[in-house]
């Protein structure tokens, strides 16, 4: 079908603009100055967290982007179950959603039915609600969400908030943009894109409810940024991390493919962002970019206090996809990432 | 020889790809011009030519505008060239790796599987690949159905590494089915192999 090779373009979390130019051009924005605004976007955290009362604030997010995978319904489950996935990065509940629409004029319209048929089936597994949307008509197609959630204000999972001696806790495989970039070249393997797709529409929900039993220290999303380039906005002043990528969970296949350079643009954006603050001690080429891959719908990276990262971990991995306890926050002056 | 590629106006990784299609076909000496319109297709593409050990020059000629030269070397490593030296490293060199557990080491159990995890993957990983892996016993149930190694036994065996698990062991531990890879043996082979082997590792 020749719409398919139209509708998958390569999208996903790849499609981010670099973390580079969007810093430059946030930083000119005057801050907002409204003392009930918690969360903004200065500290680049996932979500905004606006104060309503002493016991109720606001969470609000919103993600949009081309598809990665070929079928318009599974496009449209991803495609919600990462713009969803901010909430509970902050540690909230969803409430509202609201559809963001591109989409071309001349596509057959059965294919938006199903985009949107998958969103809004994440909408309502998350224990929300699609409220309304709005579409416009455009060269290529792209789908997300509007997300509206509420949050305690004292309870909100920073994303900066590490401390010395925490373990990382990593709730989903990395390598999914690898394989989607294989998948793209016609190279990549029914079992990683299933993989791939199972990691990219399980909801965080059921690991953020595991997590908020425990004190979570610091809490975001591996997304775009890569999990180096995540990890690297939680580490606070004075804070350095040893990664251990024997623990790092990946698609297995997403060695393979890294080892035939099926890389992402994103990846090496990602690389000339952060790759200067990072060690690679030994660590294999394809391990490297597993590192910097760019993530679409990627699992809760959580700083937990090693004694519970452990029953935590246990917790997680009952939930059905690879995951680990991938490194330890350390005392380190200089904020490097030294990955073993 | 001197070949030229127009990549300009293709997403990565299809430079890259493209690109490493071109050079296969190469011999030392030879290079392909790569034309780019961005400077993260350039860096991909020397990224590549350093795992791979091609000579790399780059130059901006416009805005939005790169030419890339790759030069195959005597080092370099092409697909092609690359499986015939591992084939023929390995009728000369008979390193054995024997997987008698699915741990690695005496200790806490959960760490000696994480030990032998990343010990298969670093086997995908070296310049010289063993000629056969035996596995038994526990080790046994890596290279079945669900494993997680199974994926870096796969690359192995499509790079030329034969693979062989003890078939008493599969019926023993109820894998007879389940068999990810390679192919089943029994103590014969088992005995054999590492009988003319110039090198066993058991880790």
């Amino acid at each position: 079908m020749p719409e398919e090779i139209v509708f998958c373009k390569g999208g996903g979390c790849t499609a981010k603009l670099g973390p580079g130019i969007l810093a430059s051009v946030l930083q000119k924005l005057p801050k907002g100055l409204d003392p009930q605004l918690l969360v903004g976007f200065d500290s680049s955290d996932d979500a905004a967290v606006y104060k309503l009362t002493d016991d109720l604030a606001v969470v609000q997010t919103l993600d949009f982007f081309p598809p990665m995978v070929d079928d318009p319904y599974t496009f449209g489950q991803i495609a919600a179950t990462n713009a969803l996935s901010d909430i509970y990065a902050m540690g909230g509940q969803v409430k509202t959603a609201l559809n963001i629409v591109c989409f071309p004029e001349k596509m057959e319209l059965n294919v938006l039915g199903e985009i949107m048929r998958g969103g809004n089936e994440k909408v309502q597994e998350a224990g929300g609600i699609l409220v309304g949307g709005h579409s416009i008509a455009d060269s290529d197609v792209k789908y997300g969400l509007s997300v509206m959630g509420i949050i305690h204000p004292d309870k909100i999972y920073k994303n900066n908030a590490c401390q010395a001696g925490d373990q990382l806790l990593l709730t989903k495989p990395l390598g999914v943009g690898i394989v989607c970039t294989a998948q793209r070249v016609g190279a990549c393997s029914n079992d990683a894109m299933e993989l791939a797709i199972r990691s990219m529409t399980t909801l965080n929900k059921y690991a953020a409810e595991i997590i908020g039993k425990y004190h979570v220290h610091a809490c975001t999303d591996v997304t775009g940024f890569s999990l180096l380039g995540h990890l690297q906005e939680m580490l606070g002043a004075g804070l350095g991390v040893e990664l251990d990528s024997l623990q790092v969970p990946y698609i297995p296949q997403a060695v393979h493919y890294a080892n035939e350079f099926y890389l992402t643009a994103a990846a090496q954006r990602n690389r000339n962002h952060v790759g200067n603050r990072v060690d690679f001690r030994k660590v294999p080429f394809a391990m490297e970019e597993i590192l910097f891959d760019p993530q679409t719908s990627g699992g809760l990276l959580v700083s937990l206090p090693p004694e519970e990262a452990e029953l935590a971990l246990v917790e997680i991995k009952a939930l059905g996809l690879p995951c680990g306890l991938v490194g330890t926050v350390t005392q380190k002056a200089d904020n490097r990432i030294i990955v073993r | 020889m001197q070949e030229t590629l127009d990549a300009r106006g293709k997403a990565c990784p299809i430079p890259v790809v493209e690109t490493k299609k071109v050079l296969a076909t190469l011999n030392v000496g030879d290079s392909v011009e790569v034309a780019v319109d961005n400077f993260i297709a350039v860096q991909n593409l020397s990224k590549m030519a350093a795992q791979k050990h091609f000579q790399v020059f780059s130059e901006k000629k416009a805005e939005n505008d790169y030419l890339v030269t790759l030069t195959v070397t005597g080092t370099s490593s092409k697909e092609s060239a690359e499986k015939t030296v591992r084939i023929s490293d390995s009728s000369v060199d008979k390193t054995v790796v024997v997987l008698s557990s699915d741990k690695m080491g005496e200790g806490d159990e959960k760490l000696g599987r994480i030990l032998m995890k990343g010990f298969i993957y670093a086997l995908t990983e070296q310049e010289q690949l063993p000629e056969t892996i035996l596995l038994y016993n526990n080790g046994a149930k890596l290279s079945v159905e669900g494993a997680d190694s199974l994926a870096d036994f796969k690359l192995l065996e499509s790079q030329g590494v034969e693979i062989m698990t003890c078939g008493t062991c599969l019926n023993h531990y109820g894998l007879t089915e389940k068999l990810g890879v390679g192919s089943v043996t029994n103590m014969y082979v088992i005995a054999e192999k590492q009988m003319q082997a110039t090198k066993i590792v058991k880790p």
